[in-house]
C-alpha cells in the first residue's frame, strides 16, 4: 500500500523521508515539483499523480505537503485518510503540525511512523493506544529523561490494541474527574447581494475532552435530537442505540476527541445571525470607486456576535484604499489585494461601517466585478441549530464526574455575493 | 634559510588548525595522517564531553557545509557510543543515527556497531535498532544476519506483544536467505493463540509474498486459515493479504463470506475498507443483477421497497399482496445480507471508508436503494480539500448514471469564491450532470455569478458548462446562447474567447436561425487575439458562408492580410475559409484564395504547406486533377454532425469506483478489473457452512415451524419479544439483534431458500461473550454481528416452548447422545442470553476443519482411545461453599462425540443436603475468544445424599486458560472454572516408529523443546515412566526400536496439531526429553509438566 512517505515544505526542501518497503529515491518528489509549478498556488496541487513507476497521493496541512508513494492500486482516499490521521497525531503530540515541530522531535516522529504503519498498511491509528507506546513530549519528562536516562517509549506494552475497545487505554486515573463537550456550529451560507440566501447549512461538531477515571460508560441525549440529519461517529458510539432512541451510548476514550459531526439539513430554515449592507462602485473612466458596507446583526437570539471579521478579495485593478470605519480597524494588503476589515462586537446601537474611496491604477479598464465579502464571527453559549443536550448519564463507575456543556455558534464559509449580472 | 622559514609555518598551521576543519587538513599535502589523527580526537573528545556535561542538548545540528567531509569522523563517534555500557550513551547515538535516516542521509556503515544493540536491554534503544535494521539489512544482508536468532527468541516469548513485535520485524527484514525462516515463523504465528499474533502474521504474508513469489502457494494455504479466524482483530489484515497474493482466488472468500459482511462493523477502519471492496468484487461474480428487470422497473422498486430494512415495511396487507405476486427476480439472501451490513458504515468518520460503502451500494445495490449513499458523500464536502477532490471525482462519475440521487443535494454543489481551482471546476462537473429541466434555470442563474470571478480557468470553464446544459436541455438553449454572445462583449479577452468556441459547438446545431450571431462573430476578428477563438469564428464563417454572402469575403481578405502573422490553427482554417469561399463564391474570392493559398505554400510549418498542396488541388480544376474535383464541394460542405458535449466523467464507471484506477482513468498498476454480473447466479450454496447431522435435525423442525406459521406473523413475532427483552434490560444494553432482527424477518420471506436461511452467518464466539457481557451491564461496542442469531434465536425458542413436553418422548428411539443433545437445546431457559448460548453450540460443527497442514492430516492416523485413564479429580466446589453441593470434575480422555474438537470434563454433583437440589445447570460462561463449551443437560433434581455425574464438553482452543462459568441451583449461584493441565488437551494418536520419524523431522526448529533431567530411583522402570508420562499427558506410546528410548505421540484436540515426545535414557540417572510441536507454548508447558511427572 503506502511505500514511502515524503515531507516537504513550501521551499521545496524534502525535510523528512520514511519508507516502509524498498527504497525510493527521493528524485521521486520531482515530479511532485513539477505539479507543484503547474498549480501555480498550493492549494491546486492535485493530490494523485501519475508517475511513469509510482503514484504520488499528498496532501497539504500547514504548510508541508505529505507526499505519499503508492506503486499499486489503492483507493485514494484510504492514503489521504491515512495521511490527514498522521497530520492529526502530530498536531496532537506536539502541539502543532510545523515543521519546527517535526523536525525537533524527528526521533519520536519516526517511531510514530513506524508504528501507525507496518508494511504500508495502516496498524495503530488510534491516538490512546500511540500514547501508550510512546509517550508525547513535555518539558518535563525531557528534563527527566535526560537526568534519568530513561526513555519516551513506553515501557509497559500497551494492551489497547488487544482489547476490543482500543480506543482507550485501560487504567486511567484521575483525581478530578471531568468531562466536557463543546457543541461547536458552523453556518455556511451564501448570501447574494440583495440580502436573500442562496445556500445556508449548518454544520456541527460535538468536541469532547473527557478526563474520567476507569472504564465509564455515557450516555449523552439531545433536547431535540431529530434536528440531526446526518450525523457520523466516532467509532466508539453505539449505532443502534442512535438508530432506535437517539441517544449517544459510548465509552469515550481518553483525553480529547471529535464524538459526532453532524449537518442540520438546509430544508430547515437556518436563521442567518448577521447581514451585510455593501455598496461597492466604480466610476467609468474613472480611477477611482467608492466602497461603503455595514454589518448589522440579525437573528441572534438575544445573544452578542462577536470576533466578526470580513475579508474581501478586491479586484486586481485597486491600487489603494482609503477607507474610514466606524469600528475596529482595517488593512488593505496591495500585494494580495486582501482587505480585511476586523470589526470585533457588533452593537446594535451603533452599526460597524466602513466606507471611502478605492484607488484604481490610472488607465486600468473598470473592474466588473463586485467581490464577494467573506465574514467571520462567533457567538458564544448559542447553538444556531437550537440543539441541545439534555443530560449526561454515566454508568459503570462510581464517582461523580464534573459535566460542563459549552455551545458556540460560528461562521464556517459565510459569503455575501457581489452583485450579479442577468445572463440571458 | 627557507627550510628554517617553513617549518614554522606549518607548525603554526598545525596549532591553528580548527577542530572542525579536520577534512580540509587531511587534503592538504603537508600534514596529511597526523593532523587528521589529531583533529579527530579532539573532535571526538569534545563531542564526549559535551554529553557528558549536558546529555540533555539536542544532538548539534551539522554544520551542513562540512557535513558531508567530517562524516566519518562522526560516525566514529557514533560508533565509541553504541559500544559503550551506557543505555543513554545508545540511545543518544541512535537518536542522531535516526535523525541521520530521516533527513535521507546515508548511515549504511554504522550497520555492525548497530546491529549488535539488537538484544539490548533498553526498549528504545531496541526500537530505534529494528527502525535502522529494516532500513538498511536489505543493503547489509550478511551483517543483518547476526541479528535473526534474536528475533527467532522472541518468537517463542510467553508474551504475546513481544511475539508480535519479533514476527514483525523479522518479516521487514528483506534478506531472501530468511524466508524459510519467516515461512515457518508466519506458519507458527497464524496458529497463534493470541488474535494480535495472528494478525500480525496476517500483516506478514504480504511482505514475505513481495521478497520471494515463489511461497505463494503455501502462503495461500496460510490466508486460508486465517480467513477462517473469528476474531475481527484478525479479519482487516488477512483481507489486505488475500488481496495483495491471491486476489483471484475467489473460492476461499464462500465460506467466510457470511462471516464477514457479520463483523464488518467491529473490524479496524482500514480493514473495513480493504473488506468492502474485496466483498463488492466478489459479489459481482456470485449474485444477480438486481437491476435486471429493466422491464419491471416499477414492480422492481416495489419490491426494493418490501426489501429494505424499513420497519415500516411490515404492514400486513402489502406483506400478502408481496407474497401473492411472486417476483420473477429474488435477491439471494446474502447479497442483501451484504447491503444490510454496510449500511450503517456510512456514518463512519472515516471518509475512507463512507466511500467504500458507497462504491458498494452504486455497484450492487438495486437502483432504488442506491440513493442512501448521497447524503454521506455530501457530508464528506465538508471535509478537507483533498478528500473533496476524490469524492467530487466519484459525485462526477455517479451523478451521470443515477442524476435523480444527487439533485436534492444540488446546492451543496454550489462553488464558493474560497474553494480551490480544482474543486470549482469538479463542482461545475457534477452541477452540469446535475440539471435538467426543472433545475436549469437555477443553475444557470448561479452560473452567471460564476462568470464574474476572478479565476479566470474557473470562468472558462463555467463557459464550456453552460454550453454543455445549452446542447442537453433544448429549453434553454436560446437562452444560453444569448447569454454567451452578451458575453463576447465581455472586457475580458479569455472569457471572449472561451464563448466563441462554446457558440460555435452551439451554433452548429441550428445555424440558420442564427446569422445574427455569426455576423457579429465575424466582427469580433478584428479584436480578438486567442487563436482558438479566432480559429473558430473563421470555421464558422467558412460554414455557414451562405448565410453571411458579404462579410465572409470581407474576413477572407483580413485574415489574408495578416496571415503571415496568425498562429497555426489559425492559418490552417484560412485556408479552409478560403476554399470553402472559392467553392460558393469563387467569384469575389478566387484572386484571395490564390493568394492565401501561395502565402501557405512558402509557410514554416509543413502541415500548412501540405494542405495548401491538398486543397489546391482539389478545388482549382487542372487538367490533371482527376474525379475529385467534382466532389470538392460535397467534400468541404458536407453536413456536419453537431458535436456533443458530454461530460469527461462518462463511462468512467467501469472502474470500480473510489479506486486509484478511476481517479486517473486508467488502469493501475495491481487493478483488480470489477467483474459484469453473471447471467446465471453461481450456486448459492457454497457460501453455507456444513450442519453435521444431529444439527439438521433440529432446523428441520424449526422450519417446520415455520411453515405452519403465517409469515408475516412469524416476523413479528421474532421482532416483538427480543425487543422488549431488550428495552427490560436497561439502558446501557444495545440492541443490535432487535433491529436486525426485523430485517431477518423480512428476508424470510423469499421462501426458496429456508433452509439455507438457517445456518446463515454463525455467530462467533465473541458475540456469545458479548451477549454475557451486555447482560452484565458490562459496557461493550454495538454490534451487528449477532443480528442472524436473533431470528435463530426467536426460532429455537418456539419450537423449544411448543414441543417441550411431548417432543423428548417422541424422540427416544434415537441413540442416547442424540436425544441428550436435543434436549439442551430444548430446555433453554427463559433468558436470552442463555438461549444465544445454546444456539452457539449447534454452530460449531459447521465450522470447518482448518486443512492448513494437509500432509499431516492425511498421514497423521485416526485418534484412538486413550491408554490410561486419568483419575486426578479436581474440585470445582466445595461441600462448604457450595451449601452441601459439591461438585468435582475429571478429565474422563474419552472423546467427546458430539464435537470432536472439544475436550470431555465428566463432573460430578453430590447432594451432602437434607434437601432436593434442582435445576443444576450452567449459565454464563465468560470464555477466552475461540473457547466454546457445550454445556450438560440440565439435572432436573438431585435428592439428598445423591449422586450423579455428567459429561460436559469444553473446546480450551488450545490453551490453558479457564473456562469460568456459573453453576446455578434453583436457589443459588456459585462461581466455577476449569483450568485444563496441558496435557488433557490432547488426544493420543497411533503412529509407526517411520511416521514418527518423518513427522518429527518436520517439526524442528523453532518447534522442538529439549531439556535435561535427572529421573529419581523409583522411576527406572519402563512401566513406571510410560505410566507416569500417560498420566501426565493423554497421549499413547509409540512402538520404538531403541531400549532407551520412548515414544509418545498426540494430537491438540482444538487444530489438532501432533504433539510428538521423545523420552531418551542416557547413563546414570540422567534423560533427555524432546517435545516436537508447532505449538510452542503447548510444548514448554507439556515439558515441564512431565518433568514435574518423572521427577516427583
Amino acid at each position: 500500500m503506502i511505500h514511502s512517505l515524503f515531507l516537504i515544505n513550501c521551499s521545496g526542501d524534502i525535510f523528512l523521508e520514511k519508507h516502509w518497503k524498498s527504497v525510493v529515491s527521493q528524485s521521486v518528489c520531482d515530479y511532485f515539483f513539477e505539479a507543484q509549478e503547474k498549480a501555480v498556488d498550493v492549494e491546486n496541487v492535485p493530490p494523485v499523480i501519475s508517475t511513469p513507476h509510482h503514484y504520488l497521493i499528498s496532501i497539504y496541512r500547514d504548510k508541508i505537503f505529505f507526499v505519499s508513494v503508492i506503486q499499486t492500486e489503492v483507493p485514494p482516499l484510504f492514503v489521504i485518510e491515512f495521511l490527514h490521521r498522521v497530520a492529526d497525531t502530530f498536531q496532537d503530540y506536539f502541539g502543532e503540525c510545523s515543521e519546527t515541530a517535526i523536525k525537533d522531535n524527528v526521533v519520536i516522529v519516526y517511531e510514530l511512523l513506524e508504528e501507525m504503519l507496518d508494511n504500508g498498511f495502516p496498524l495503530a491509528t488510534e491516538s490512546n493506544i500511540l500514547k501508550e507506546l510512546i509517550k508525547p513530549p513535555t518539558i518535563l519528562r525531557s528534563v527527566v529523561n535526560s537526568i534519568t536516562g530513561s526513555s519516551n517509549v513506553g515501557d509497559t506494552l500497551p494492551t489497547g490494541q488487544l482489547s476490543n475497545i482500543p480506543w482507550r487505554r485501560a487504567g486511567v486515573k484521575y483525581t478530578n474527574n471531568e468531562a466536557y463537550f463543546d457543541v461547536i456550529e458552523e453556518i455556511d451560507a451564501i448570501i447574494d447581494k440583495s440580502g436573500s440566501t442562496v445556500f445556508a447549512e449548518i454544520q456541527g461538531v460535538i468536541d469532547s475532552c473527557i478526563k474520567l477515571s476507569g472504564m465509564p460508560d455515557l450516555s449523552l441525549s439531545f433536547m431535540n435530537p431529530r434536528l440531526l440529519d446526518d450525523v457520523s461517529f466516532h467509532p466508539c458510539i453505539r449505532f443502534k442505540r442512535w438508530e432506535s432512541e437517539r441517544v449517544l451510548s459510548f465509552i469515550p476514550p481518553d483525553g480529547n476527541f471529535r464524538l459526532i459531526s453532524y449537518r442540520v439539513s438546509s430544508q430547515n430554515l437556518v436563521a442567518i445571525p448577521v447581514y451585510v449592507k455593501h455598496m461597492i462602485s466604480f466610476k467609468e473612466n474613472s480611477s477611482s470607486g467608492r466602497f461603503d458596507v455595514t454589518i448589522g446583526p440579525k437573528q441572534n437570539m438575544g445573544k452578542t456576535v462577536e470576533g466578526v471579521v470580513m475579508t474581501v478579495h478586491m479586484p486586481k485593478a485597486v491600487l489603494n484604499m482609503n477607507l474610514t470605519a466606524s469600528q475596529g480597524s482595517y488593512t488593505f494588503d496591495p500585494v494580495t489585494k486582501v482587505l480585511t476589515w476586523d470589526v470585533g462586537k457588533i452593537t446594535p446601537q451603533k452599526l460597524p461601517n466602513l466606507k471611502g474611496i478605492v484607488n484604481l491604477q490610472s488607465g486600468a479598464p473598470k473592474p466588473e466585478e463586485n467581490p464577494s465579502l467573506n465574514i467571520q464571527f462567533k457567538i458564544q453559549q448559542l447553538a444556531i441549530s437550537g440543539l441541545k443536550v439534555n443530560r449526561l448519564d454515566m454508568y459503570g463507575e462510581k464517582y461523580k464526574p464534573f459535566k460542563g456543556v459549552k455551545y458556540i455558534t460560528k461562521a464556517g464559509k459565510f459569503q455575501s455575493l457581489g452583485s450579479r449580472i442577468v445572463l440571458g | 634559510m627557507q627550510k628554517l622559514l617553513q617549518l614554522p609555518a606549518s607548525a603554526v598551521n598545525l596549532v591553528r588548525c580548527p577542530p572542525g576543519a579536520a577534512g580540509e587538513d587531511a587534503k592538504s599535502p603537508v600534514l596529511p595522517a597526523e593532523g587528521g589523527q589529531q583533529s579527530w580526537y579532539s573532535a571526538l573528545q569534545a563531542d564526549e564531553l559535551r554529553l557528558l556535561k549536558a546529555p540533555e542538548q539536542q544532538p548539534a545540528p551539522d554544520n551542513s557545509a562540512g557535513a558531508s567531509r567530517t562524516q566519518p569522523l562522526r560516525h566514529d563517534d557514533l560508533k565509541e557510543m553504541l559500544d559503550s555500557n551506557k543505555d543513554s550513551l545508545k540511545l543518544e547515538a541512535m537518536k542522531r543515527i535516526v535523525a541521520m535516516i530521516a533527513r535521507g542521509k546515508n548511515a549504511s556503515d554504522l550497520f555492525p556497531a548497530v546491529v549488535k544493540n539488537v538484544a539490548c536491554k533498553n526498549i528504545e534503544v531496541k526500537k530505534l535498532v529494528y527502525v535502522y535494521l529494516v532500513r538498511y539489512a536489505e543493503e547489509q544482508q550478511d551483517l543483518a544476519l547476526l541479528s535473526i536468532s534474536t528475533f527467532q527468541r522472541g518468537l517463542k516469548d510467553p508474551n504475546q506483544l513481544i511475539r508480535a513485535s519479533a514476527l514483525r520485524v523479522l518479516s521487514s527484514i528483506r534478506v531472501p536467505i530468511i524466508v524459510p525462516i519467516m515461512m515457518l515463523a508466519i506458519k507458527e504465528a497464524a496458529s497463534d493463540m493470541s488474535p494480535y499474533v495472528r494478525k500480525t502474521a496476517a500483516h506478514a504474508i504480504p511482505k514475505l509474498y513481495s521478497l520471494d513469489s515463489d511461497q505463494k502457494d503455501q502462503l495461500i494455504e496460510v490466508i486460508e486459515k486465517l480467513l477462517a479466524d473469528k476474531t475481527t482483530l484478525v479479519a482487516g489484515s488477512v483481507v489486505m493479504a488475500f488481496e495483495e497474493v491471491c486476489p483471484e482466488r475467489i473460492d476461499l472468500i464462500h465460506k467466510n463470506y457470511r462471516k464477514l459482511c457479520n463483523l464488518l462493523i467491529d473490524v479496524e477502519e482500514w480493514g473495513q475498507v480493504v473488506i468492502i471492496n474485496m466483498l463488492t468484487r466478489y459479489a459481482r461474480t456470485q449474485f444477480l443483477s438486481p437491476n435486471q428487470n429493466e422491464s419491471l422497473l416499477e414492480e422492481n422498486a416495489e419490491k426494493a421497497f418490501y426489501g429494505s430494512d424499513e420497519e415500516d415495511a411490515k404492514d400486513d396487507k402489502t406483506e400478502a399482496a408481496s407474497l401473492v405476486k411472486r417476483k420473477p427476480y429474488v435477491m439471494d439472501p446474502d447479497h442483501r445480507l451484504l447491503l444490510r451490513n454496510t449500511k450503517p458504515l456510512l456514518q463512519s468518520r472515516n471518509a475512507a471508508v463512507v466511500m467504500a460503502v458507497a462504491q458498494l451500494y452504486f455497484h450492487l445495490a438495486p437502483k432504488a436503494e442506491v440513493g442512501v449513499i448521497a447524503k454521506a458523500l455530501v457530508r464528506l464536502l465538508r471535509s478537507h480539500s483533498e478528500v473533496q477532490y476524490v469524492v467530487l471525482q466519484n459525485v462526477a462519475t455517479m451523478s451521470i448514471k443515477r442524476r435523480g440521487m444527487f439533485e436534492p443535494y444540488l446546492k451543496s454543489f454550489y462553488i464558493r469564491s474560497t474553494d480551490p481551482t480544482q474543486i470549482k471546476i469538479l463542482k461545475l462537473e457534477v452541477l452540469t450532470n446535475l440539471a435538467n429541466e426543472t433545475n436549469i434555470s437555477t443553475i444557470l442563474r448561479e452560473f452567471q455569478t460564476y462568470i464574474r470571478s476572478m479565476d479566470k480557468d474557473f470562468v472558462a470553464a463555467t463557459i464550456q458548462a453552460i454550453g454543455r446544459c445549452a446542447t442537453n436541455i433544448g429549453k434553454v438553449r436560446d437562452t444560453c446562447l444569448n447569454g454567451l454572445v452578451q458575453l463576447l462583449s465581455n472586457r475580458d479577452e479569455l472569457v471572449v474567447a472561451e464563448s466563441v468556441v462554446v457558440i460555435k459547438k452551439l451554433l452548429q446545431m441550428q445555424p440558420s436561425q442564427h446569422s445574427e450571431i455569426i455576423k457579429h462573430m465575424a466582427k469580433l476578428t478584428d479584436n480578438i487575439q486567442v487563436p482558438m477563438a479566432r480559429a473558430s469564428i473563421l470555421w464558422l464563417i467558412g460554414e455557414y458562408c451562405e448565410h453571411v454572402p458579404k462579410i465572409a469575403p470581407d474576413v477572407l481578405r483580413k485574415m489574408a492580410k495578416s496571415f503571415t502573422n496568425e498562429e497555426d490553427i489559425v492559418k490552417l482554417q484560412v485556408i479552409n475559409l478560403a476554399a470553402k469561399l472559392y467553392l460558393t463564391n469563387s467569384k469575389q474570392s478566387k484572386l484571395l484564395t490564390q493568394y492565401v493559398l501561395n502565402l501557405a505554400k512558402y509557410d514554416q510549418n509543413y502541415d500548412i504547406r501540405d494542405r495548401a498542396r491538398f486543397i489546391r488541388q482539389l478545388i482549382v480544376p487542372t487538367e490533371k486533377s482527376g474525379a475529385l474535383n467534382k466532389y470538392a464541394k460535397k467534400l468541404f460542405l458536407a453536413q456536419k454532425p453537431a458535436p456533443i458535449l458530454e461530460s469527461s466523467f462518462k463511462d468512467r464507471d467501469h472502474f470500480q469506483l473510489g479506486s486509484l484506477s478511476h481517479l486517473l482513468n486508467a488502469k493501475a498498476v495491481g487493478y483488480q478489473e470489477l467483474p459484469d454480473w453473471p447471467d446465471e447466479a453461481p450456486d448459492p450454496s457454497v457460501r453455507n457452512v456444513e450442519v453435521p447431522e444431529w444439527t439438521k435435525c433440529t432446523s428441520r423442525e424449526k422450519r417446520k415451524e415455520k411453515v405452519e406459521k403465517p409469515f408475516y406473523s412469524d416476523s413479528e413475532g421474532e421482532s416483538g419479544p427480543t425487543e422488549s427483552a431488550d428495552s427490560g434490560e436497561g439502558s446501557i444494553c444495545h440492541d443490535v439483534r432487535a433491529w436486525a432482527s426485523v430485517a431477518v424477518g423480512t428476508d424470510s420471506l423469499t421462501p426458496s431458500l429456508p433452509g439455507q436461511h438457517l445456518t446463515l452467518g454463525s455467530p462467533s464466539e465473541e458475540e456469545e461473550e458479548e451477549g454475557k457481557k451486555a447482560k452484565k451491564k458490562k459496557p461493550q461496542r454495538d454490534r451487528e454481528g449477532g443480528s442472524e442469531s436473533s431470528s435463530e434465536e426467536g426460532s429455537v425458542s418456539e419450537s423449544s416452548s411448543s414441543e417441550s413436553d411431548s417432543g423428548s418422548d417422541a424422540e427416544e428411539s434415537q441413540s442416547e447422545t442424540e436425544t441428550k443433545r436435543r434436549k439442551t437445546v430444548k430446555s433453554s431457559d427463559p433468558n436470552r442470553d442463555q438461549r444465544h448460548g445454546d444456539f452457539c453450540f449447534i454452530c460449531p460443527g459447521i465450522l470447518p476443519l482448518p486443512s492448513l497442514y494437509p500432509h499431516l492430516i492425511s498421514s497423521v492416523p485416526q485418534v484412538i482411545s486413550p491408554v490410561f485413564s486419568s483419575v486426578k479429580t479436581y474440585e470445582l466446589l466445595h461441600r462448604m461453599t457450595g451449601e452441601g453441593l459439591s461438585v468435582e470434575y475429571y478429565f474422563s480422555r474419552q472423546p467427546f462425540a458430539p464435537d470432536p474438537h472439544m475436550v470431555a470434563v465428566q463432573i460430578q454433583f453430590s447432594n451432602n443436603t437434607d434437601s432436593e437440589v434442582k435445576n443444576v445447570r450452567i449459565s454464563e460462561p465468560k470464555l477466552l475468544s475461540g473457547m466454546r463449551v457445550q454445556e450438560f443437560k440440565e439435572i432436573e433434581s438431585l435428592a439428598p445424599g445423591e449422586t450423579t455425574s455428567v459429561v460436559m464438553g469444553i473446546d480450551f482452543c488450545d490453551s490453558t486458560q479457564a473456562a469460568n462459568f456459573q453453576l446455578c441451583t434453583h436457589t443459588r449461584q456459585f462461581y466455577g472454572a476449569i483450568q485444563p493441565p496441558v496435557g488433557e488437551l490432547m488426544a493420543p494418536v497411533f503412529m509407526s516408529e517411520n511416521e514418527f520419524k518423518k513427522e518429527q523431522g518436520k517439526l524442528t526448529g523453532m518447534s522442538e523443546i529439549t531439556e535435561k533431567l535427572t529421573l529419581p530411583e523409583t522411576c527406572q522402570s519402563d512401566h513406571t515412566i510410560v505410566q507416569r508420562v500417560t498420566s501426565a499427558a493423554n497421549v499413547s506410546r509409540v512402538p520404538c526400536g531403541a531400549d532407551n528410548e520412548y515414544r509418545f505421540a498426540a494430537k491438540t484436540v482444538t487444530s489438532g496439531s501432533l504433539v510428538l515426545i521423545t523420552l531418551e535414557k542416557k547413563e546414570g540417572a540422567l534423560a533427555q526429553l524432546t517435545v516436537n510441536s508447532e505449538k510452542m507454548v503447548i510444548g514448554t508447558m507439556l515439558v515441564k509438566d512431565i518433568i514435574q511427572a518423572l521427577t516427583q
